[in-house]
């Protein structure tokens, strides 16, 4: 299994905050790789360290043969990797259409690519010429995970991308994130929902205090509730 | 172009149409107050001309200071830049000027605003790269810094131009006024308009109309999104500094014109101006400051007609006016 990206030794400051404390990990290519830990363990931190938006102050981050750390995340997002921020980042002052047609920096937006997209979200395709500010927060994550896959990418970051969406758009997400998978795309996602976690993860790294605490199979973490109360103090049971 | 581009819309965003009336609101309010309509045609023209010129100056700095997030109290340097080129151009052709051809009239106003431009959009790119990058997200330190080299602009005017004003006088076709019954306008006021005009259907065309508008209102809003797009915003910012400075240098130059006499602080003058406009507009807004503009300069008119101590603070009363209706401007940004 061939590597995509790998985080070997990778220390961040957010001020005089030591978040990110020796991060080593790597997401395997074609595969979706989960990013779990508890709140305040560095899963945000670790993706926008990776994109760029901040530096890392020691360590090294390699996608493929290309080294990341040091460079804009201009330059990041233009080796081919797609950001869909926690906070979405929707421009709210732009249309659905403008947001999108932004994603697509190399060229116009393609048609077929849209009505795929449109196929998961078609919220989207109604409010086309609608100002984003004014679609609702499931629409606005929506718009923030089509804005990053609007063109093909080799590399995807999304944090958090079930946070406050109702059980319907969730599951339209899954479809969603799983046929991104079986396109070859690299998938590094942040969860805090276990069970979508589960359902779409291939591998995962468990984060605790800016460090890696667990690496291994999804499906092996999913199936062991000891160590998922251990690592994330939770169990699956918890989320039936 | 996308198929979806047909047949798609469904919502469309609703507009929101009250602040762009404010300034009729208030032209139809102090109309029964001035009483003689000539005299309320001549004051709403003179105010839609200084208006325009206020605009052309001042949305320079909303996008500078919308998008880049700088607090630029160096803008006015560049507003006193364009003023001095435009002199520049019209001292060695003053024959131009005073000559019985509408052409050679025109060519050197042509001239003059457009030298202005330049001028002060390249030495944008010289103060940005020397005084503003450095000071990038740090907001004190910006204020100082641009503080200082307006400072050290507004000395170097001295230096190079005298204390002294320095009377500029306008091309003859440009002189005198259009008479409409007993009301006058001005000739000089009817291009100043229509200047201000062109400059806001030109901002508001590439702001809607193509890509780096595109990009340039996502910036306004979250530049660090734009960025993780892989777009390089550093290139934007400093275009987008270039042209803000190239516009506070067209202002200057058409205020120069207009008030007859150039000086050194015609900068810090209008940069108070400026800014409370851009605060009345909304942050980073081009509509919203040209709506602000119109209104800050019919309201000081009118209130400079009816009540002459009132307008030394009319500007003020109208922000705070303004502020307590909408406390983010008359079109806010989002994320501002």
């Amino acid at each position: 299994m061939s590597e995509a990206l790998r985080l070997e030794g990778v220390h961040t400051f957010i001020g005089r905050y030591h978040i990110l404390q020796g991060v080593d990990f790597d997401a395997p290519a074609g595969r979706t790789t989960m990013l779990l830990g508890r709140n305040g363990a560095g899963k945000t931190t670790a993706l926008r360290t990776i994109m760029g938006l901040w530096r890392a102050s020691k360590g090294r981050i390699a996608l493929g043969s290309t080294l990341l750390q040091g460079l804009a995340a201009s330059d990041v997002a233009r080796l081919g990797v797609g950001y869909a921020p926690e906070t979405m980042a929707v421009f709210s002052d732009l249309s659905v259409k403008e947001n999108l047609a932004l994603g697509a920096r190399n060229g116009p937006l393609d048609d077929d690519r849209l009505r795929w997209i449109f196929g998961f979200f078609p919220a989207l395709r109604k409010f086309w010429l609608s100002r984003a500010g004014a679609l609702s927060g499931g629409q606005k994550q929506m718009l923030s995970i089509a804005r990053a896959i609007v063109e093909p990418r080799e590399l995807l970051l999304i944090d958090e991308p079930t946070k406050g969406l109702s059980p319907a758009i969730v599951g339209s997400l899954i479809e969603c994130l799983k046929e991104i998978k079986a396109t070859g795309v690299t998938i590094l996602l942040v969860e805090q929902n276990f069970r979508v976690a589960a359902e779409v993860g291939d591998m995962v790294r468990v984060m605790d205090n800016g460090r890696i605490v667990h690496r291994g199979a999804m499906d092996e973490l999913a199936a062991d509730a000891a160590l998922q109360s251990r690592l994330l103090g939770l169990s699956l049971d918890s989320h039936q | 172009m996308s198929a979806f581009d047909v047949g798609a819309a469904l919502p469309r965003q609703k507009i929101d149409i009250l602040p762009a009336l404010t300034p009729v609101i208030v032209a139809l309010v102090a109309a029964p107050f001035i009483g003689s309509f000539s005299t309320f045609l001549t004051l709403t023209a003179a105010g839609l001309a200084m208006g325009m010129m206020i605009f052309t100056m001042a949305s320079g700095l909303t996008l500078v200071f919308g998008m880049m997030d700088v607090l630029n109290f160096g803008h006015g340097a560049f507003i006193a830049l364009g003023a001095y080129v435009a002199t520049l151009v019209f001292l060695p052709l003053a024959s131009w000027s005073n000559a019985d051809s509408v052409a050679l009239n025109l060519g050197v106003f042509v001239l003059a605003v457009l030298a202005a431009a330049l001028t002060s959009g390249a030495l944008g790119w010289v103060f940005e790269r020397l005084i503003v990058k450095p000071v990038y997200g740090e907001h004190l330190r910006q204020i100082l810094a641009t503080i200082g080299g307006s400072i050290i602009a507004e000395q170097l005017l001295y230096a190079l131009f005298g204390p002294d004003q320095i009377p500029l006088g306008l091309p003859k076709t440009l002189q005198g006024s259009f008479v409409f019954g007993e009301a006058a306008v001005e000739k000089y006021r009817v291009v100043a308009t229509l200047v201000g005009l062109a400059v806001f259907a030109g901002e508001m065309l590439i702001l809607n109309r193509t890509r780096i508008g595109l990009l340039i209102r996502a910036g306004v809003e979250n530049r660090e999104m734009v960025e993780a797009l892989g777009y390089r915003i550093d290139r934007l910012f400093v275009g987008v500094f270039m042209a803000g400075s190239a516009l506070a240098g067209l202002g200057g130059a058409m205020m120069a014109l207009y008030r007859g006499q150039v000086h050194a602080t015609i900068g810090g003058e209008f940069l108070v101006l400026c800014f409370i406009v851009i605060i009345i507009g909304g942050l980073g807004s081009v509509g919203g400051s040209f709506v602000a503009s119109i209104l800050v300069a019919l309201v000081a008119n009118y209130a400079g007609f009816l009540a002459p101590k009132l307008a030394l603070v009319s500007n003020i009363l109208a922000m705070v006016v303004v502020l307590l209706w909408r406390p983010r401007g008359l079109y806010p940004v989002s994320g501002r």
